[in-house]
């Protein structure tokens, strides 16, 4: 049956997120500080980007243990649970992209514009230009130009012309390349598939139970992560899985699913146990 | 007619794989360089601006801007100090006033989510206790610069955001009027900004009152910006780099033995250039110049 789940889940947690780092600018609360650069949980525990700080190291800053410190938690949260869960569960450009996605179904202008001009290799070359910028001018290439900063920032601690960002990450995505800011470009996201390859939670896939509706490939904002769909019950394995969940939720046959992989152990057989239940 | 037909189709050929592999390799590094040189271009451009002050602490503008992680804890911390915090009648917290701390964001054309503050609009109030600056993780607002080496205690006196700079002409104290706005409103009264007492000549019988500032003591705070009366302050802060000027090595104080030590350890740099070469007397043996036509 297709549902919400995960979509209303998502939102819940991005904008909980959102709120906790404006209440701690505007009401002084504690329990989540700072933005998503570098913050503090309750004044003691330091979080930070890794992405962030790499530049910031290739750029040849002196970078503090407590930055470092937060960079690790972060690498490891995501390199062994979450992988790119942080894209569609935490970054708020997410919200402003599946905006555009679902514009772009709601009135077909998939079926416009079908063809999209561009690699989705090219968040790499992105990742990689940025480190070599940092390094010859000495400041972090990205974090000066990141319009996922500019958002959130701006939602925290006062937008400016950052309303031109959303409107222009918005149009971008609708009008000149689908999954064009996520998919493509964002070098963040590409740091995040690399260290995510490895990730503990996957989606799996029982394609016995798939009758190959492709409601699946419709709404996946990674759509090459899902090449067994109806072909093989294999776990989705590519590090550019954001884990969003959107599949799960219009899968209206029940093939698809979250699963952790704790034991380094036979993907089918995860799958046949469920359906033995 | 046949020739140019064989051209044409020659063209359309399908490229063999190496080919085609060279043409998509140098694409990709072209397109690479195309987007790298656009990129640099403009952080080159958008980090060039220096004319911002920075919190107290802050590293100096180049590493500052490469060891700020742009996470705003330090606006929280501003916004969030004691005293700026406004409650109601019964102790309930309604709200803060606005920080003086703020991040750059778009349309501010300053460098991107990095703080700084405006002292005409809301100074830095130099809180004993620094709030800002121990909550930075970086170290971009450097804790130590701030502490007292002797009592190991936070020092707000020793921030160096800016130095202030007073434009006489549009300062009325310089027209004679009695103004010390400024002098008042500074937390160092005294030693960061003095007033100095001249005779004013046009009427003979009254005095000038002037501040002058003190680089040495200043911090920057803009206090004195913010309490400026007239309409654009005639007492503004700029940063250091700024305001400052530099006399180089080549001046030594006579009067001074500290100075004077530079002297001792001063070695000679003999330059030669082609004028050098010869003598100073050798110009006026040479009649040669005087003697032409």
């Amino acid at each position: 049956m297709s549902s919400v789940k995960y979509l209303i889940l998502r939102r819940v947690v991005q904008l909980s997120i959102l709120f906790l780092y404006f209440g701690a600018n505007y009401y002084g609360w504690k329990m989540l500080s700072g933005d998503l650069s570098s913050s503090s949980i309750l004044g003691t525990v330091p979080l930070s980007d890794p992405y962030a700080v790499l530049q910031m190291f290739v750029a040849g800053a002196v970078i503090s243990s407590n930055l470092l410190l937060g960079a690790v938690i972060i690498l490891l949260f995501y390199g062994i649970f979450g992988g790119r869960a942080f894209c569609s569960w935490v970054c708020p450009v997410n919200i402003i992209t599946d905006a555009a996605n679902w514009t772009r179904r709601k009135f077909g202008f998939d079926m416009v514009a079908k063809k999209q001009p561009s690699s989705r290799k090219l968040r790499y070359w992105v990742l990689l230009i940025s480190l070599v910028i940092s390094y010859f001018l000495g400041i972090g290439a990205f974090e000066f130009i990141s319009p996922i900063s500019m958002v959130h920032r701006g939602l925290i601690f006062g937008m400016g012309f950052g309303w031109a960002t959303m409107a222009i990450l918005y149009l971008f995505d609708l009008f000149v390349l689908k999954n064009g800011w996520c998919g493509h470009i964002c070098p963040l996201g590409g740091f995040y598939s690399i260290i995510g390859k490895f990730r503990l939670l996957k989606i799996k896939h029982d394609s016995v139970a798939c009758t190959g509706c492709m409601n699946c490939k419709v709404v996946c904002p990674e759509v090459q992560v899902l090449h067994m769909i109806d072909k093989v019950s294999i776990p989705v394995t590519s590090g550019e899985c954001t884990n969003c969940g959107r599949c799960i939720d219009v899968c209206e046959d029940n093939a698809l699913g979250f699963f952790l992989k704790v034991k380094n152990g036979d993907n089918k057989g995860e799958i046949n146990n469920e359906k033995n239940e | 007619m046949n020739h140019k037909q064989k051209k044409v189709k020659s063209y359309r050929q399908p490229l063999n794989e190496s080919r085609r592999a060279f043409l998509g390799t140098t694409r990709n590094v072209g397109l690479a360089i195309l987007g790298g040189l656009t990129w640099s271009a403009y952080i080159d451009e958008a980090k060039a601006n220096r004319l911002l002050l920075r919190p107290p602490g802050a590293l100096k503008e180049d590493d500052f801007l490469k060891t700020c992680i742009k996470c705003g804890l330090c606006v929280d911390a501003c916004r969030n100090r004691n005293g700026n915090i406004i409650y109601d009648d019964k102790g309930k917290r309604v709200g803060t006033k606005d920080p003086t701390l703020r991040l750059a964001a778009p349309g501010d054309n300053k460098p991107l989510g990095t703080p700084y503050f405006i002292a005409r609009e809301n100074p830095c109030f130099m809180c004993d206790d620094i709030p800002c600056v121990p909550v930075c993780p970086s170290g971009a607002l450097d804790l130590v610069s701030l502490t007292n080496k002797k009592s190991k205690k936070l020092d707000i006196n020793k921030a160096k955001m800016g130095l202030a700079v007073v434009h006489k002409e549009s300062c009325i104290a310089y027209w004679g009027l009695q103004c010390d706005a400024c002098y008042r409103a500074c937390p160092l009264l005294g030693k960061a900004l003095t007033i100095d007492m001249q005779m004013n000549k046009r009427t003979g019988k009254h005095a000038f009152l002037l501040p002058v500032v003190h680089s040495d003591i200043c911090t920057g705070c803009g206090l004195c910006e913010k309490a400026c009366v007239v309409e654009k302050a005639a007492i503004f802060v700029l940063p250091r780099e700024i305001a400052m000027g530099r006399v180089g090595t080549h001046y030594v104080k006579g009067w001074s033995q500290k100075d004077q030590q530079r002297v001792g350890e001063a070695k000679e740099i003999h330059t030669v250039t082609k004028r050098s070469q010869k003598k100073a007397i050798d110009k006026l043996n040479n009649l040669g110049d005087l003697l032409d036509e």
